[in-house]
């Protein structure tokens, strides 16, 4: 147990899964799937006791049935063969205890196991869950959700089904037929033998077309997830298919994939219906031949008539457990790929309560620079790289340097692009620095309990996302415990959010994707409500009244400013509206810091920052050449005069406030 | 040695969690879901009128209302065109287990005649057996491979047809029910519904012939062999039936009450996921766990109930088939004796009793997957019985736009008498005419709710309006083809939705014909080249895969590129700006100016920027259209607009 996990870590924690499980190698084989899925050990150990009494009870009550055939073949051969009255009634009684106890038994193992095994998956899951909670955001934008999900739901049933079903009876079967072949030789080891025989080929032949079989199925579950990748997307972009009138396209693309999918699960059927044709056929042949042998030797007198009797139907019981291993394999193939799929999840690093270790570039200063309890929010020389991207590409963040007073509101400002969200994604810990520190109140948020941390710092972000809960829910997610009907108030309040109030059921309405749905506005007003009713120390707020009309905008900024007032913010803005909530405003231009000033002072000074605040007078960092760097061609298109005009009024009226 | 595992570290104490027990937590389903309100100012943007004339909470069940008898006629109308090849299947499955029960009639026949002709030097009867097992042997796995493949084909074909049906339903069901019809329910439709139906069809429903099959033909040879045997063996059937009459009714429940179970917890595990960041920045782990160990525990209950229902299920049949071999052998041993009954006929009927009953338990199996299928089918038959709102005009009917009258692609709109209401009652629109010039390019401005974007939507035909009529050069857009509308009128939405592929293939569904140089062109044109251009694949940049991140300003140029590589006659852009900052706003302004000159626009912002460059502003509060003019009049005058411009100025100066 210790060691296997240790070879599946390093392509697990890497596999990057585009389609469907991409990541099951179909060519591991029965060892190594028997090593995956010892994995399980740990989640199976609690019920261990009743897992493996109900695997003994399972032989148990198979062997019952093969002693079936023996008392049969006692009755045959005695009491009848004797005309003796009595000892038929004493076979029959026989075989109805032993019936009985077969039910019994077969009972016994279904309620042995039923509840422990549900445990099992529930026990699994909820690991999952709780560790899907604390891996880093990195690994979320990673996985499709889809992906995590299929995980946590098909893939913990077919665990669930293997432990009650092929695990069991991999054994049981594999002891009934030892036994069986034992009964069966005992009996007439020549009869038994020739019964024997098609055991070889059956097993070579099944094992040739297990392997292709496994590697069409393979096939055929990548298509089905293409297919519902094709399914998810004409349903999330219907809008775009129907304004664009592309239905036919779509249409196309998903009959060619269907298509598809329908000529490999064909060919997934031929293949089943050759193993099953070869299984249905070998051991008939072989009754077939112990048959017409059997009867020569009746007729010799070399064997009784019972014993024939008895020797075909231990034959036919035992034909089930043959036929079975086939597919039991398969299921515990399966299996083992699914306990691969729910360990490379399992197996990915989660964040560290504190994670000490996280900052190595910027030397041993020990956080406080002289810095006191009211130090406010600074970066360190901060360097952030994505932990997927390209070891030559260039870092989103590059020395970041900045110092957001105690009480300070500072803008954040760029080009889309430039890496604005990924640098307010750093001060709650969703991303770790790379290099460098981040400071708050002159403590090292990488020493920090994340717990406390985001305690101190409150989010809104730019896409504003509810949870299936009320409203008045959601809201005070941001608050602690105490928080209560007042606090709630105040923030819908501040977020110019009180259309809640007159929802049908009041903050009391369920929200989410369960709920009633809101606009775009509505949701983000809410999740500013979030962010503001816990009164946080610190306060990041991404673009928070992009999806505002401009009447609730100017409220709703009013309002805001007052909780900015004694709250150190950091605020990523896109317009001279949102700047000016802000005491300064940082310029951030491809992951670097490169101006830092009032409003009206980059204004003036700064010929990107003027750019990007109106869409006038373009230039590059240097200030040199006059072609603007994202928007293209600057040239004096049509739209230049309202440009100027609109340049004009904020400089000159800017001024004019000064 | 498990501490060294990673995942028993989380493990915790094994099978008893550390969260409450489920039954005293609140179910999710018993938690009184408000309707939606049938008003539309609470939910401007998505108060979509319902689909149907039935109430509005039905979109809040998961299943919609359906005629009666749907589900089976769903079932007939899918099967029906495959009837040769369903009779065909039939047919080889009755072959085969014919050649698969011949085998023990053959071992009566060796035991009554064989053994006694051998006796006397008769090899004949000898050979025939041999030759009639090898048969037999030979046609069981023929006839096998046969029936599967056969089968197979019947099954992808109806599951193909069921998915293509799914998916061109939904597909051709209009914008309003998509807002109302959650997308994962949708999405579940097509996916884990057809899967139950898969399962039924591939295993559940070849599993019932061969059971029913082989009741039959064994209860025939049993009568054919013995009268009397055959008899009691028939009559075995009666507890049986009525045993799983009892596990279908008791079941039936139990698998209702898990698969809603897990669909909570499904719920819960891809909110959690999809909003990791807040649930992060939030705190939320701690509570999210408690609420989803109570789901979980909920499912696990119901996953308990339901295994041991089926425990005692195979009790009780086993019990019966036991009982029932033990009687017929008891009888059969007890005539033999008195040499009514052949041994071998005896012993033929014992093989043939462990046979009938052996498949009882799959019974079982084919009941638990008829249910769940049972229950996706009636789903997807009511999703199906949804009529578009919006359908496609007929063929007969359809007309094309009128040859342009000028040089310039822009044409006429003309809202003709329209009103717009909610089929519940709520007005969102009351009647109005409104024509906009060819080549004009209208801002709609207004406060959320005053019904901008449902103006826009009709323009878009995503939906109809409840009286008058929607004109385009002329032309009722209700009798225009599809491909012909979208030449006429594309729409540019907030959400810019990507789909997987390249950039590159993203623009061009504006036109899935334009060359490279024009996806570039239009790339260039609305400023998204250089973003694009500096993707680790430029252009080719698979938009799902690594590096791809795309922010969402930049989705929102992609979508603009889109729309311009479309080239529309009329264009609608519904706050398509939001997330764009102001050069990429101005690069937005440009292009219209320069690239879309001509064409009629409709912009809808809350920002009043984009306002400038358009010929004339509607103000729009109450469904009403109060304001009217060029944006030097308005501003110039006294309305709201004028206060609403004077108050932007001011934020934006500060």
């Amino acid at each position: 147990m210790p060691k296997p996990d240790a070879p599946t870590k390093e392509p697990a924690g890497k596999a990057a899964p585009e389609s469907a499980g991409g990541s099951a190698r179909g060519s591991a084989r029965e060892g190594s799937a028997a090593r995956t899925l010892l994995r399980l050990w740990p989640y199976v150990r609690p019920v261990r006791t009743r897992l493996f009494s109900a695997a003994f009870v399972a032989i148990l009550a198979s062997c019952t049935g093969l002693v079936f055939p023996l008392v049969l073949k006692w009755l045959v051969d005695g009491p009848v063969a004797d005309r003796d009255l009595g000892g038929v009634w004493v076979g029959a009684l026989l075989l109805l205890l032993l019936g009985v106890a077969e039910a019994l038994l077969f009972g016994l193992r279904r309620w042995l196991v039923a509840r422990p095994l549900a445990s099992v998956e529930a026990a699994m899951r909820a690991d999952l869950y709780r560790h899907l909670q604390r891996l880093p955001v990195a690994f979320h934008d990673r996985w499709a959700s889809g992906q995590l999900l299929s995980r946590g739901t098909t893939d913990l049933m077919l665990l669930r089904m293997f432990l009650a079903f092929p695990l069991t009876f991999l054994v049981v079967n594999g002891t009934t037929i030892v036994v069986g072949m034992a009964i069966l030789v005992a009996q007439d080891w020549a009869l038994g033998l020739v019964l024997l025989t098609p055991l070889v080929p059956l097993v070579i032949v099944c094992a040739y077309y297990e392997g292709r079989y496994m590697a069409v199925a393979r096939r055929a579950q990548d298509q089905v997830g293409d297919l519902t990748t094709v399914v998810e997307e004409s349903v999330l972009g219907i809008r775009i298919i129907k304004g664009f009138g592309r239905h036919r396209s779509q249409a196309r693309a998903f009959r060619e994939l269907s298509r598809t999918l329908r000529g490999t699960e064909l060919a997934k059927a031929r293949l089943l219906a050759a193993i099953y044709a070869v299984i249905m056929a070998l051991p008939e042949v072989a009754i077939g031949a112990a048959l017409v042998l059997g009867t020569v030797q009746v007729a010799d007198g070399g064997l009784s008539t019972g014993t024939l009797v008895a020797f075909l139907s231990t034959a036919l019981a035992l034909r089930w457990p043959v036929e079975s291993i086939g597919f039991l394999l398969a299921m515990s193939q399966e299996s083992a790929t699914a306990t691969e799929r729910y360990f490379e999840v399992m197996d990915a690093e989660p964040e560290s309560s504190s994670a000490l270790a996280a900052s190595p570039g910027e030397g041993s200063s020990e956080g406080s620079d002289g810095s006191s309890d009211t130090d406010g929010l600074r970066f360190h020389g901060v360097r952030f790289r994505y932990p997927d991207a390209p070891a030559d590409a260039p870092p989103a963040l590059d020395r970041i340097d900045l110092h957001i007073r105690h009480g300070e509101t500072l803008a954040l400002v760029g080009a889309t692009g430039s890496g604005k969200t990924t640098l307010t994604a750093l001060v709650p810990r969703l991303h770790e620095v790379t290099e460098g520190r981040i400071t708050l109140d002159g403590e090292d948020i990488a020493e920090m309990e994340r717990e406390r941390l985001r305690t101190l710092v409150a989010v809104a972000f730019e896409e504003p996302t509810l949870f299936s809960a009320t409203v008045g829910e959601n809201v005070l997610m941001g608050a602690g415990e105490d928080a209560g009907d007042a606090e709630l108030r105040r923030a819908l309040e501040v977020a110019r959010a009180d259309f809640a109030h007159a929802l049908p059921q009041g903050t009391d309405t369920q929200v989410g994707e369960q709920g009633l749905s809101l606009s775009g506005g509505q949701r983000q007003r809410l999740a500013l409500a979030r962010a503001v009713v816990g009164r946080p120390r610190f306060l990041v707020l991404d673009d928070p009244l992009s999806a505002l009309d401009v009447h609730t905008e100017t409220l709703v900024e009013a309002a805001l400013r007052r909780v900015l007032r004694d709250t150190t913010a950091l605020v990523v803005a896109h317009r001279p509206s949102t700047v000016l909530l802000a005491d300064r405003v940082a310029l951030l231009s491809e992951g670097r810091i490169t101006a830092v000033g009032t409003h009206q002072e980059l204004l003036r000074e700064n010929a990107e920052y003027a750019w990007l605040m109106s869409g006038a007078g373009a230039a590059p960092v240097t200030g040199e050449r006059a072609p603007a760097p994202v928007g293209g061609r600057a040239e004096a298109g049509p739209g230049f005069a309202d440009v100027h005009t609109e340049a004009g009024v904020v400089s000159a009226e800017g001024e004019g406030q000064r | 040695m498990s501490a060294s595992t990673p995942a028993s570290q989380t493990t915790g104490p094994g099978g008893e969690g550390p969260f409450p027990q489920g039954e005293d937590g609140p179910s999710p389903q018993d938690a009184g879901r408000p309707a939606p309100p049938p008003g539309e100012h609470t939910t401007p943007s998505s108060g979509a009128p319902p689909e149907s004339a039935a109430p509005a909470d039905d979109f809040d069940k998961d299943t919609l209302p359906a005629p009666p008898g749907a589900t089976s006629a769903l079932l007939r109308s899918l099967l029906s065109p495959l009837r040769g090849r369903v009779v065909l299947a039939t047919v080889l499955l009755l072959l085969q287990q014919a050649a698969v029960q011949g085998g023990p009639l053959l071992v009566a026949y060796a035991i009554d005649s064989g053994v006694p002709a051998v006796r006397v030097g008769d090899y004949g009867p000898l050979v025939a057996i041999g030759i009639g097992y090898l048969l037999c042997a030979g046609a069981s796995g023929g006839f096998q491979y046969a029936f599967i493949v056969a089968s197979a084909r019947v099954n992808q074909d109806v599951l193909l047809d069921l998915r293509g049906r799914i998916f061109r339903h939904a597909q051709a069901l209009s914008v309003d029910f998509h807002e109302r019809y959650t997308s994962g329910r949708l999405i579940s439709r097509s996916t884990t519904d057809v899967e139950s139906l898969r399962e039924l069809l591939s295993e559940g429903l070849q599993e019932l012939i061969t059971v029913i099959l082989s009741f039959v033909y064994i209860s025939a040879m049993l009568l054919w062999l013995d009268l009397g045997l055959g008899a009691v063996a028939v009559a075995s059937f009666v507890p049986l039936y009525l045993l799983v009459r009892r596990y279908q009714r008791r079941a039936g429940p139990l698998f209702g009450k898990r698969s809603t179970a897990i669909a909570s917890v499904i719920v819960k595990f891809a909110e959690t996921m999809n909003g990791i960041r807040p649930v992060r920045a939030f705190r939320r782990e701690r509570a999210n766990e408690e609420e989803f160990g109570v789901l979980n525990r909920h499912h696990e209950r119901a996953n308990g109930d339901a295994m041991l229902e089926m425990a005692r299920y195979v009790v009780g049949s086993r019990l019966v088939a036991n009982t029932a071999v033990a009687g017929i052998v008891l009888w059969g041993a007890y005539r033999v004796t008195e040499d009514t009954l052949a041994l071998g006929v005896l012993a033929a009927a014992v093989l043939y009793l462990r046979r009938l009953y052996d498949p009882i338990d799959r019974l079982g199996m084919f009941l638990n997957s008829y249910q769940s299928a049972a229950a996706s089918l009636e789903k997807v038959a009511g999703l199906l019985a949804q009529t578009p709102s919006v359908p496609e005009p007929h063929p007969d009917r359809t007309r094309t736009l009128p040859a342009l009258a000028s040089e310039h692609p822009g044409r006429e709109v003309d809202f003709d008498g329209v009103r717009f209401a909610y089929r519940t009652g709520g007005e969102v629109l009351p009647r109005f005419d409104l024509t906009l010039p060819a080549g004009q390019t209208v801002a709609v401005v207004g406060s959320t709710g005053a019904g901008k974007s449902t103006l826009a939507k009709l323009l878009a035909r995503f939906y109809d309006p409840t009286a008058g009529r929607v004109l385009l050069d002329g032309v009722d857009l209700r009798d225009l083809s599809n491909a012909e509308l979208r030449r006429g009128v594309v729409m540019v939405t907030q959400e810019a939705f990507l789909f997987s592929g390249t950039v590159a293939e993203n623009i061009a569904i504006g036109r899935p014909d334009a060359t490279r140089e024009e996806v570039v062109r239009a790339a260039k044109a609305i400023g998204a080249h250089d973003f694009i251009a500096s993707l680790p694949d430029g252009y080719d940049t698979d938009v799902r895969k690594r590096g791809g991140r795309i922010s969402a300003g930049q989705r929102q140029l992609v979508a603009f590129a889109r729309a311009l590589l479309a080239d529309p006659a009329v264009l609608i852009l519904d706050e398509a700006t939001s997330s764009l900052d102001i050069p990429g706003e101005r690069a937005v302004q440009r292009a219209m100016r320069t690239v879309l000159r001509g064409r009629t626009a409709v912009v809808i912002a809350h920002r009043l920027s984009t306002v400038e460059i358009a010929d004339r502003v509607l103000v729009m509060e109450h469904g009403r259209v109060v304001e009217d003019g060029t944006p030097a009049e308005l501003i110039a005058g006294s309305g709201s607009f004028a206060d609403m411009h004077r108050a932007w100025r001011d934020s934006v100066v500060g």
